[in-house]
């Protein structure tokens, strides 16, 4: 028994908190090098390995600690590294490479942790040194990506140093499945991977099926969006808020057991997976009597292949069988029938990172953030002709204006903006005018667009929004599944009509017969990625025929 | 049994037991030569008990699968939104022209391999380019020469 | 039940209908091109839509539930299914003029029906090439219209995946695995594909210019032959009832075709009852390559030498009953008529595709020097000649066989049905055994549509276990459980089984009348209301036949009498009996 109570205390997770806090208490000094995919392949490996040579040669390793995290945001100035020296103002440097790396060394951090008081970065390195007083960085707010950039992604413990796991022990130890299904329904959170459907609801809804031999919880990662990028950060930068998420709700369901489906294109956001479910298992926080719990669980990843098609639930759930990615129709759902026919929910990455936050502080204070109906903060993949493109969080409800304008600092080289692109390939664009529209599902969707999964495409007065329509359903039509007619036909047909129309050689008549089959494509196609498909061509259409029109060969002539 | 036939044998006998497998030892398998070959797919239909023509379902559905030899050096050029408007279109034109062959195909040396993919996710450095797991941000059509110059004395080292 | 509202008619239907069905139950009809009963709707053509509670959705694969209110049919579902249509024609040849299927297409009937005269949507078929490599069926994906139908039942009812999809989006395609030809694909030629395909994309190999040709050529006798399950299906093709035996018709029809004489492969059925009793009887006394397996459907002896070649002794060693008539014309009836056998030819009529590919098997299909059967023709192949050649099928009087090779017994007739073969064989066995007659001649555990059908008959105290498998699709289960015991050296689970590939056995073979048409008149396609009314077709013509017993048909008697001497012997093994082999399920 003692050896019971032994076990028990090492694999505490208070316990490795605190001793993992009072590690890094330990040390005066903090690199923060990002280390997600795209300062990765911007050389950031290398970068590392520098600042550690330097700190071993001097000396310092045991005052200054260097932490690969996840996604800092700001995408475009990469490779970043933020300097956290105690008693002394942060300072994030951008586009380092090992020359700037090594002053940034020499000049700052070695001398900085030589004086007393404020010390100020030398002249060389002003020109790498990104104000954190930005507004890129003032005006989000973080729930979702707190940890990324933040905390070394691969320790577990540097997880639970920041709170991690504490909102599955309240749950476990202190909650019935029920009242965690009642917190999230109170909290608002919706499905972040584009449909908007209420999380509580669908949790409900799969708790409600009963448990025969196995329920799953699915994890969709397929993210899709060309042009999109959070599930990837999030994944990439803090694994464990997926996998506690994750493990909550099948708490909450009766599950027996998790997938994570993540693209094969990301295979950094894999490999962390990874490393997170074994440290997991490694500390009984996956296994069987979870944290001395009757609850038992384990997780496993599927990949995907290619194909975007597979963001559908029914889609993602015939690929982990083995088989095409071809969507089902709905009903059964799911939750009734999923996985190998059995009772199976499907969540999306950012949506279960929530969770674990709303248990902690609780639904009042999720759903403090957001508009009547849309709750909580979103991460957006902020690109396109923008100053600076990243990946950011706000809360819902904020306006385009505020995000393209304040946080992605507008539009560069003096040109305009004209639009801005929501919800990828199946969502569509807002022009100028409607700027200061507060982002939330309701809204986007009046104007003809969707909140989509996250991506947020900054359209500058350049861009004409032919071949943008072209460049989306040229995608979709790449991407789809060919199940159904109306999507494998339609969308070839409205393809090659919306080419010639492009080239100049279409006539009105074209133009009436690309409308007639969008609209046969919305009301007929079997899935989500086929109803939609037409939204870039007819979103553009509602604000920019002109822009159309003015390509017909009968295009009637303006008075000049 | 070659080396690589035996590996793929191993593959497929790994995941033969494990639920929701296909994909992952496919997956594994291209990953000895790059592509799936006929008698790979065979034997993983022989050793997984999977129809053979669920196999080659599977296979053709999904882009990431290949069914014969790229070139060398994969070079995938990224078609993703932010990519495109920033000009990648410009960069993959340069490319063909350069290498003389469409996406999708390799060069007759089998040096080169040419594609698109969609959004490699690295958006803030777009345009983007992805040669054999080494990637290209904020690339502009001239990069594209001395890239090619890169790996071509790369392989004539080896 | 549930109570729902189509177009404000009030339905009451059962648990779990679909909308579609629904419909029909309120004589309503939804339009859709990818439905069938057979399979679980795949949802592909988009135009089976309806609105439920304005919401727009599928009708085929949504259950009615309580308290619905549906509308079929709108100016906007209207026009939405006419610009899916549309899409669809864009994408199909339209060579309806040059088409087998013109005037039983369920995409003319569709198009037809919607009233679309003219198409602004642009053509685009890529040309992709036919696959008649089988010679059994053609496989034409250019008329695909990507239904899903023929994928499902070659993978999931038969169990054969020799069809599969290729590609996606807008380049799937149906082919085999990696666009292997079929021939060189697992396929074992079932035709349930082509039987179920809406447009003219999979039909038969089409031979009925081949056996035109041959009537006309005045060098040849030509004689021809109809399978059992032919009798009760011709007559849907010319308005008849579903399962009306129209046998006299058929007769009256092929003379008129030209054919010099009307045998009946129902003959062929007895003589193999014959041959086939006396090996079953042989083999479970000395326990010699038991179970014993029935050979008499090519599809399930190709499936068994693909998918189970360690079972191939297990196969009896019987001919087909249409291969033991042509044997028998080219040899015994040759002699008697005073013809060369090189001058005769032999024509069958058989609901089968796969009948094609068995008369070119191997050299024991050549047990006379000549193919005992020169031309393989289906159903639906002689209702077109019928049509071709001008003659009124409804109102032929009725004619008899010619014999000696007309002759039948009830017994020959029920191998049409799943379960007939095995019911017709225990009849003989049990007097071969017993030396006495069966009082009830049907065992009712093994009639029906269930997937496997089993019994244990009792014949003079030993007990003879019976399986029979309706369907190929079935058989794994009973393979398992067979090949288990004979690896244990258990107990076997059965001494006998019969297999038909095709799900109700040959009333529902690949080569059958499709029944199908997009309109409200037709069902959807062959379903087991008419698997059953085609069996009871056959069941009837037994259960009223003068003789019921393969042994007792005087012609058979008459055959072993004067020229086979005993079943087994020599004679009869050369012509009667076949060999089989391993075969690779691709080959190279």
């Amino acid at each position: 028994m003692a050896d019971m109570a032994e076990i028990n205390k090492r694999f505490d997770i208070h316990e490795m908190a605190n001793a993992k806090r009072a590690e890094i208490e330990k040390y005066v000094c903090n690199i923060y090098c990002c280390h997600s995919t795209g300062c990765k392949s911007s050389g950031s490996d290398d970068l590392i390995a520098l600042i550690h040579s330097i700190l071993n040669e001097k000396g310092l390793s045991e005052r200054v600690r260097v932490v690969a995290t996840g996604c800092m945001g700001l995408c475009a100035q990469g490779p970043l590294i933020r300097v956290e020296i105690k008693g002394k103002k942060d300072v994030l440097f951008k586009r380092v490479d090992l020359e700037i790396t090594k002053a940034v060394m020499e000049d700052y951090v070695l001398k900085a942790l030589d004086t007393q008081g404020e010390f100020t970065p030398p002249e060389n390195l002003s020109e790498h040194i990104l104000s954190l007083d930005l507004p890129f960085f003032k005006k989000q707010e973080k729930v979702v990506l707190k940890n990324a950039g933040h905390i070394d992604p691969e320790d577990i413990k540097e997880y639970m140093a920041h709170g991690g796991y504490l909102a599955l022990e309240k749950a476990l130890k202190t909650m019935t499945p029920a009242e965690v299904v009642e917190e999230i329904k109170k909290s608002g959170l919706r499905g972040r991977g584009g449909g908007g459907f209420s999380t509580g609801m669908k949790w409900e809804l799969a708790a409600k099926v009963p448990t025969v031999d196995e329920k799953f919880i699915i994890c969709n990662g397929d993210e899709g969006d060309p042009g999109a990028y959070m599930d990837r950060s999030i994944l990439e930068g803090d694994p464990h808020a997926v996998i506690e998420g994750m493990m909550i709700a099948a708490y909450a369901i009766g599950a027996t057991s998790g997938w994570f489906y993540v693209r094969a294109e990301y295979p950094l956001a894999v490999e962390r997976l990874q490393k997170a479910i074994q440290a997991c298992k490694k500390n009984r926080l996956l296994g069987n009597n979870i944290m001395g719990t009757d609850f038992c669980f384990n997780v496993d990843i599927r990949l995907g292949a290619g194909a975007f098609v597979c963001g559908e639930e029914t889609a993602l759930i015939h690929s982990i069988e083995g088989a095409r990615g071809t969507p089902r129709p709905r009903p059964p759902y799911p939750t009734n029938k999923g996985l190998w026919g059995k009772p199976s929910c499907v969540n999306n990455v950012e949506t279960l990172a929530n969770v674990s936050k709303i248990l902690l502080k609780g639904a009042d204070w999720f759903a403090s953030f957001g508009t009547e109906t849309s709750k909580g903060t979103k991460v957006f993949a902020l690109t396109g002709q923008v100053e600076h493109s990243g990946l950011i969080e706000v809360p819902m409800g904020t306006t385009i204006s505020q995000i393209v304008n304040e946080i992605g600092g507008g539009v560069p080289q003096g040109k305009k903006l004209k639009a801005v692109q929501t919800g990828g390939p199946s969502g569509g664009v807002i022009p100028a005018q409607y700027m200061d529209m507060p982002v939330c599902y309701e809204e986007l969707k009046k104007v003809g667009s969707i909140m989509g999964s996250g991506g947020m495409i900054v359209i500058d007065d350049s861009s004409d929004m032919v071949s943008l329509a072209k460049f989306y359903l040229d995608f979709t039509v790449d991407e789809s599944c060919g199940k159904c007619a109306p999507c494998r036909i339609g969308g070839k047909q409205m393809l090659t009509l919306l080419d010639k129309i492009n080239r100049g050689r279409g006539k009105q008549k074209d133009l009436d017969l690309l409308k007639q089959i969008a609209f046969a494509m919305q009301k007929a196609s079997l899935c989500g990625l086929g109803q939609t498909a037409p939204n870039p061509v007819l979103s553009t259409l509602r604000f920019y025929e002109n822009e159309y029109t003015q390509k017909l060969l009968d295009a009637p002539k303006e008075d000049k | 049994m070659s080396e690589e036939t035996s590996k793929a044998a191993e593959i497929a006998d790994k995941w033969r037991k494990k639920r929701g497998s296909l994909i992952m030892a496919l997956h594994e398998i291209q990953g000895i030569k790059g592509y799936v070959a006929w008698e790979d797919a065979v034997m993983l239909s022989e050793r997984m008990d999977v129809p053979l023509a669920r196999i080659y379902e599977v296979l053709t559905f999904y882009n990431f699968f290949k069914l014969v030899a790229p070139g060398k050096a994969v070079i995938s050029v990224c078609t993703g939104t932010a990519c495109y408007l920033k000009g990648n279109d410009k960069v993959l034109e340069k490319f063909k022209s350069e290498l003389k062959i469409k996406e999708g195909e390799s060069t007759p040396d089998g040096m080169f391999h040419l594609q698109c993919v969609r959004c490699v996710g690295c958006c803030g450095l777009a345009p983007v380019c992805v040669v054999n797991g080494k990637t290209y941000g904020r690339m502009t059509p001239e990069q594209v020469p001395e890239i090619l110059e890169e790996w071509k004395k790369a392989f004539k080292e080896d | 039940m549930v109570q729902l509202k189509i177009n404000n008619i009030n339905v009451e239907v059962k648990e779990g209908t679909s909308i579609l069905d629904a419909a029909r139950a309120a004589q309503v009809n939804i339009p859709t091109l990818c439905k069938h009963p057979d399979v679980d709707p795949s949802a592909g053509c988009g135009l089976c839509i309806v609105k439920v509670g304005g919401r727009i959705m599928r009708s085929c694969s949504t259950p009615a539930t309580e308290g619905m209110e549906i509308i079929t049919d709108d100016a906007e579902l209207k026009q939405i299914r006419k610009t899916v249509l549309k899409l669809i024609l864009s994408n199909h040849p339209n060579d309806c003029l040059n088409c087998t299927r013109s005037g039983s297409c369920e995409l003319q009937d569709m198009t037809a029906q919607m009233g679309i005269s003219e198409n602004e949507i642009i053509k685009m078929v890529p040309p992709l090439p036919k696959d008649e490599t089988t010679k059994c069926i053609v496989l034409d994906p250019a008329k695909c219209i990507v239904c899903g139908r023929c994928v499902n039942i070659c993978q999931k009812v038969q169990n054969v995946w020799a069809l599969s999809y290729l590609n996606r989006g807008f380049s799937t395609k149906i082919t085999g695995a990696n666009d292997t030809p079929l021939d060189r694909s697992p396929c074992i030629k079932c035709g349930q594909c082509a039987a179920h395909c809406p447009t003219g994309a999979i039909t038969d190999y089409d031979n009925t210019q081949k056996v035109f040709d041959l009537l006309s050529n005045k060098e040849y006798t030509t004689v021809v032959q109809i399978a059992p399950a032919v009798r009760v299906a011709l007559g849907e093709e010319f308005g008849f009832d579903f399962g009306e035996n129209l046998t006299g018709k058929i007769y009256a029809a092929l003379r008129r075709l030209g054919f010099s004489k009307v045998f009946d492969t129902n003959f062929g059925a007895d003589l193999t009852i014959i041959e086939e009793a006396s090996e079953f009887v042989k083999r479970f006394k000395a326990n010699d390559h038991l179970p014993m397996f029935t050979s008499c459907c090519p599809a399930w002896v190709d499936y068994m030498e693909k998918y189970y070649p360690e079972n191939i002794p297990n196969l009896s060693s019987c001919k087909s009953p249409h291969q033991m008539v042509g044997a028998v014309a080219k040899t015994y009836w040759a002699e008697k008529a005073g013809i060369d056998a090189s001058k005769i030819k032999v024509v069958s009529v058989m609901p089968c595709t796969a009948k094609k590919w068995e008369i070119e098997r191997d050299e024991t299909m050549r047990s006379s020097g000549y193919k005992d059967v020169d031309e393989v023709i289906t159903t639906r192949e002689l209702a077109k000649m019928i049509k071709k050649a001008g003659i009124d099928f409804k109102h032929l009087k009725e004619e008899q066989a010619d014999n000696p090779l007309g002759e039948y017994s009830g017994a020959a007739t029920i191998f049409g049905v799943t379960g007939g073969v095995m019911t017709a064989a225990l009849r003989t066995a049990y007097f071969y055994i017993t030396g006495s007659e069966l009082e009830t001649l049907n065992f009712h555990a093994i009639e029906g549509l269930d997937a496997v059908k089993v019994a244990e008959i009792d014949i003079n105290g030993i007990s003879v276990r019976i399986a029979v498998v309706n369907g190929v699709g079935n058989v794994g289960p009973v393979m398992e459980q067979i090949n288990t015991a004979l690896a244990e050296k258990k107990d076997l689970p059965f001494h006998f089984v019969e297999v038909m590939a095709c799900p109700g056995g040959c009333i529902a073979g690949g080569g059958q009348p499709r029944v199908m048409g997009a309109t409200f008149d037709k069902p959807w396609g062959i379903n087991d209301e008419i698997r059953k009314l085609r069996s009871k077709g056959l069941n009837c013509e037994d259960a009223c036949a003068q003789n019921r017993l393969s042994h007792k048909n005087e012609s058979i008697k008459k055959l072993y009498d004067t020229y086979l001497g005993k079943p087994g012997d020599e004679k009869a093994h050369h012509l009667l009996h076949t060999k089989y082999e391993k075969r690779d399920l691709y080959k190279a």
